[in-house]
């Protein structure tokens, strides 16, 4: 159990990143990404391209970090697979979104954008690398360290948590103290006003889509390290990304954190008594439990 | 192709347009007048489509039953088969409405996206409920007694188009009552609805259980004709995306514009079955992915330049306002 609990945490930093960015957006734009799991999916594939394709091609050597499964392919890919979602994420709002917005549609065009976007980007995906799974790097799985408790965790997963945490640090840092980062919370809380203050509301949506864009990107290389790609692997971390929004009350990005967390360790916990097929359907269990008991979210925001 | 053949095909084609346009008649309640977010179809559709199977199926028996498990087979008749899947749909439509409908309008989104999910795993992985993943065969075809099996399919169309005209007709006739000009009140503006003292939960929760209601007959309608359903069928983007296309495509709010949307898409979308048959043999396999992706772009385009679709919505809501 207690296994399964660290699992969890794992999965829900994975989901966390996932929210946090469709929070933020949520918070600013007031709009539901159903793309964003597939954003994810696309973040993955990016790095395998840069990892398997390009790396090769230019000659970066196949090593990895000690007991790491992966090495400076995967460390430069990183950041630019990041780079790439963000600007997927901006294209996506600058071609598809942002003129139903200028036009006031109505929220059902604006959602049913989003479920078109997703797709979109999934269709990409399965075109250019068909639908089989693939690995970063194909081989055995390394060996895992033993934890007191008989917790068995590999390298890989310790090192994702990092990165999690480096890059919630990260944003924490931009939102408190850069002049975006509070333009964006100003925004947030209040976009008429924030603009007549001399904010500049259309920067500030752009910000907020490439910072969703590359989170989401991150987590989706983060899930492939540490399972698998798949094209359909971001559409099923939507529900969990969704539910851990609501939990964590929309628009409060500390509260997507716990909330990506709580959906993980439920979903991992869930694998001891139900297969682990039924994930996605925990996620949406635990999401309609909140929904009746408290719609608001732990933190409470209570602006919808 | 001689002539016989081209017009068994175009048969087939107009048993699942019009197949099709009952789920965007459905939907069209939902989202066109009311203005929920229904991307849960997928799972109204499966549902439809299982529990017309089993009621219409008997209890396998003998060696069978080793093979085909199900959780009940009443070996009823297909009327009855569509109204149980009418009926299961709409509880299933209440369950799901009562946590979201309270809320703002994106969380049903989000539930609906949940359910028909959820749904479709129940139905892969429990194979006592309805024999998993390889689901139910050989379901029964209303009066196919009447042909020879090669000209069933003229019987099929018949039946399609009966339910079909039937339902269009129900619609039009509540949608230009009272109780329908409350539903486009409420998609207009929710709060001015509520201040003019109308329930505007009841209302919405009406508006998902009947057009889910709808769906369970597409649902069976569906898996009367394919004889054969597994879970695989439902899939977010078969089973909810192109109906959303659909009628967006004919016209949001237009109850002609549903059915004429179904009609059209659904032909595109064969004619894009047709045309990836001409791909390179390295890219057939992922020929179906080119087809949505035309599609999908297809949709994008008709939301941002053509909200209204080819029909558009009729401004006159009353045979009173003339």
């Amino acid at each position: 159990m207690v296994e399964l609990i660290v699992y969890g945490i794992v999965l829900g930093a994975i989901i966390a990143l996932g929210s946090i960015g469709l929070t933020l957006v949520y918070g600013i734009v007031r709009f539901a990404n159903f793309a964003h799991g597939d954003l994810m999916t696309a973040g993955a594939y990016v790095a395998l391209f840069l990892v398997t394709g390009l790396s090769a091609w230019l000659g970066i050597p196949d090593t990895t970090f000690g007991s790491l499964s992966f090495g400076w392919r995967m460390a430069l890919a990183f950041p630019i697979a990041m780079l790439c979602v963000a600007g997927v994420s901006i294209l996506l709002d600058r071609i598809l979104y942002r003129p139903l917005r200028a036009k006031r549609s109505h929220p059902v065009i604006m959602a049913m954008s989003a479920l078109g976007a997703a797709f979109i980007v999934r269709m990409i995906v399965l075109i250019l690398w068909g639908a089989d799974y693939r690995f970063y790097r194909p081989g055995v799985m390394r060996p895992a360290i033993l934890l007191p408790l008989g917790v068995k965790i590999r390298p890989d997963q310790i090192l994702l948590l990092l990165v999690v945490f480096s890059l919630v640090i990260l944003l924490y840092l931009f939102l408190q103290r850069s002049k975006m980062g509070k333009a964006m919370r100003a925004t947030a809380d209040n976009m008429e006003l924030a603009r007549v203050s001399g904010i500049d509301t259309e920067r500030v949506i752009i910000w907020t889509w490439g910072i969703g864009g590359a989170l989401a990107g991150a987590g989706g290389i983060l899930y492939g390290i540490d399972v698998q790609l798949h094209g359909g692997m971001g559409f099923n971390l939507l529900l969990p990304m969704f539910a851990a929004t609501i939990l964590g009350g929309i628009g409060n990005v500390y509260g997507a954190l716990v909330g990506g967390l709580v959906m993980g360790i439920a979903q991992q916990v869930s694998t001891a008594y139900l297969l682990p097929t039924y994930k996605p359907a925990v996620a949406f269990i635990v999401m309609i439990l909140i929904l009746l008991i408290r719609p608001q979210g732990i933190f409470g925001g209570g602006r919808s | 192709m001689e002539i016989g053949g081209i017009i068994a095909y175009l048969v087939s084609l107009a048993i699942m347009a019009g197949i099709f346009a009952v789920f965007a008649l459905g939907l069209n309640i939902q989202c066109g007048y009311t203005g929920l977010v229904n991307f849960g179809i997928a799972g109204f559709f499966c549902v439809g489509a299982y529990v017309s199977a089993m009621i219409t199926t008997p209890m396998p028996t003998g060696l069978y039953a080793q093979y085909v498990k199900q959780l009940f087979g009443f070996n009823l008749p297909f009327v009855i088969g569509l109204l149980g899947a009418a009926l299961v749909c709409g509880i299933i439509a209440y369950l799901i409405g009562y946590p979201t409908l309270r809320l703002r309008e994106d969380y049903l989104a989000i539930a609906t996206i949940g359910i028909a999910e959820t749904l479709r795993l129940v139905f892969n992985n429990e194979h006592w409920l309805a024999n998993g993943p390889r689901g139910l065969m050989g379901l029964p075809q209303p009066l196919h007694w009447l042909v020879e099996p090669r000209h069933y399919n003229y019987i099929y169309l018949v039946i399609v188009s009966v339910v079909m005209v039937v339902i269009y007709i129900a619609i039009e006739r509540v949608i230009r009552s009272p109780w329908g000009r409350v539903l486009r009140a409420i998609r207009e503006d929710e709060y001015s609805s509520a201040m003019s003292g109308k329930d505007i939960f009841s209302f919405k929760m009406q508006s998902l259980i009947f057009g889910s209601m709808i769906m369970g007959v597409g649902g069976a309608l569906y898996a009367h004709y394919t004889k054969a359903i597994s879970p695989d069928v439902f899939t977010p983007l078969y089973g909810t995306f192109i109906i959303w296309v659909m009628l967006m495509a004919g016209g949001s709010g237009n109850n002609k514009g549903a059915v004429v949307g179904a009609f059209v898409v659904w032909f595109i979308w064969t004619l894009a079955k047709f045309l990836t048959d001409f791909l390179p043999y390295a890219l057939k396999a992922r020929a179906p992915y080119i087809r949505f992706l035309i599609i999908m772009i297809l949709l994008e385009v008709i939301l941002i330049y053509r909200p209204q679709g080819l029909m558009g919505e009729e401004k006159r809501v009353s045979k009173m306002m003339d």
